[in-house]
């Protein structure tokens, strides 16, 4: 069981560390996102500390959903999910190792990079330790219900619009619990 | 053994075959023919599962495929017309990884020697993005080397192969039925299988 699972994930990672484009621009968007916040509102400290985690789980959030149409689309154009679906290992073992490949190089960069960003916000080592944690706990689920979306308009044209309707809706607890953590 | 009787196929409005059945033994091979568009495609996918016929049924050692599930698809090898191996890894990897997905355990030098037998020895460390139509599909044929389930379903496998590597190919499904192995193959192309009883089966 964790062996199936494992594979999955060890090989999405070497994937995505070929494709290293891919992982940076997801970064880069969040640090653009939660750059322009602080710039845009002007130097007031108590105004930025109050924004500060619902910017940045709002930025997570969208950078969460820059890298989801990808989740499955590259197995599914390729062949690659054809076979997965026929491994005789349960689907639902091959689905967790996905989400957990998505979320190690998206969630789980996210969430390192959010303290360092949250200096920008002028927040307290408590808060950032707070901001950090919530999104080391959030993340995960962001993943996980992201999936959800991604399988159901695999193959769809314009689907990446799609699973945004499908899955912002679905992500507003997620968000309501982070950013007020 | 696998058997199949009734089997109906729809595709949007059109109704594609119905009434379509046979049935392979140990050791057969069934030689699925018809002209573009005629359902071989989705008959090779509802033999796997992945496509669920409209009427009729498919049956593995006389139960249902759907009910056996995983116990079906451990003696299963489904090979389609995506050549399923990623760009970004190399030859050696994309094998090594598909067994691994497979549940299967593959030493280092038995991928190396299934590479070799399809010619791509040289070629095991340069991702697969570098390499020709036909070295990728070689590559997706190479998991067939040592592939000991009982069942193949190919699909197209001889396009975009030379001669050498088509008579290489069959010869290699030649040796799966002599060892009691069953395959299901669809090519438009007049292809020689050496050994094993060859059913024909036309899709009109």
């Amino acid at each position: 069981m964790i062996g199936t699972i494992t594979a999955v994930t060890a090989r999405d990672l070497k994937l995505a560390m070929r494709r290293q484009a891919d992982i940076v621009s997801v970064l880069f968007f969040f640090i653009i996102v939660a750059s322009l916040f602080p710039l845009g509102i002007g130097p007031e400290p108590d105004l930025l500390r109050k924004l500060a985690p619902g910017v940045l789980w709002v930025g997570a959030l969208l950078a969460t959903m820059l890298s989801l149409p990808r989740l499955f689309a590259d197995d599914f154009r390729d062949g690659t999910l054809e076979q997965l679906v026929l491994a005789p290992q349960p689907l639902g073992l091959t689905v967790i190792g996905k989400v957990l490949a998505h979320w190690l190089v998206s969630g789980l960069p996210l969430a390192l990079l959010a303290p360092v960003l949250g200096l920008q916000f002028d927040l307290s080592t408590d808060a950032l330790l707070v901001l950090t944690v919530s999104l080391l706990i959030g993340t995960p689920a962001l993943s996980g219900i992201g999936a959800i979306g991604a399988a159901l308009t695999l193959g769809l044209r314009g689907g990446g619009v799609l699973v945004s309707l499908l899955v912002l809706p679905l992500y507003i607890p997620v968000l309501i619990f982070g950013a007020g953590a | 053994m696998l058997e199949a009787s009734n089997l109906e196929c729809v595709r949007g409005e059109r109704r594609l075959f119905a009434g379509v059945g046979f049935r392979l033994e140990g050791g057969e091979m069934l030689f699925l023919q018809g002209r573009n568009g005629s359902g071989k495609t989705t008959l090779l996918r509802m033999i796997c599962g992945l496509t669920h016929p409209v009427a009729g049924e498919i049956r593995w050692k006389g139960e249902t495929i759907g009910a056996l599930g995983e116990e079906f698809r451990e003696e299963l090898c489904y090979l389609g017309h995506l050549n399923a191996i990623k760009e970004e890894l190399t030859p050696l990897e994309n094998l090594t990884a598909s067994a691994r997905l497979a549940g299967e355990t593959l030493s280092e030098d038995e991928a190396l020697d299934a590479l070799e037998a399809v010619g791509l020895l040289g070629r095991e460390d340069l991702a697969c993005k570098y390499l020709s139509q036909g070295q990728k599909r070689r590559v997706a044929l190479s998991r067939l080397v040592h592939e000991k389930r009982a069942l193949w379903v190919l699909d197209e496998p001889f396009v975009a192969l030379d001669i050498a590597a088509v008579a290489w190919l069959a010869g290699l499904i030649g040796a799966h039925l002599q060892r009691g192995g069953m395959a299901v193959l669809t090519t438009h192309q007049a292809v020689e299988i050496p050994a094993g009883q060859v059913r024909e089966l036309m899709l009109s």
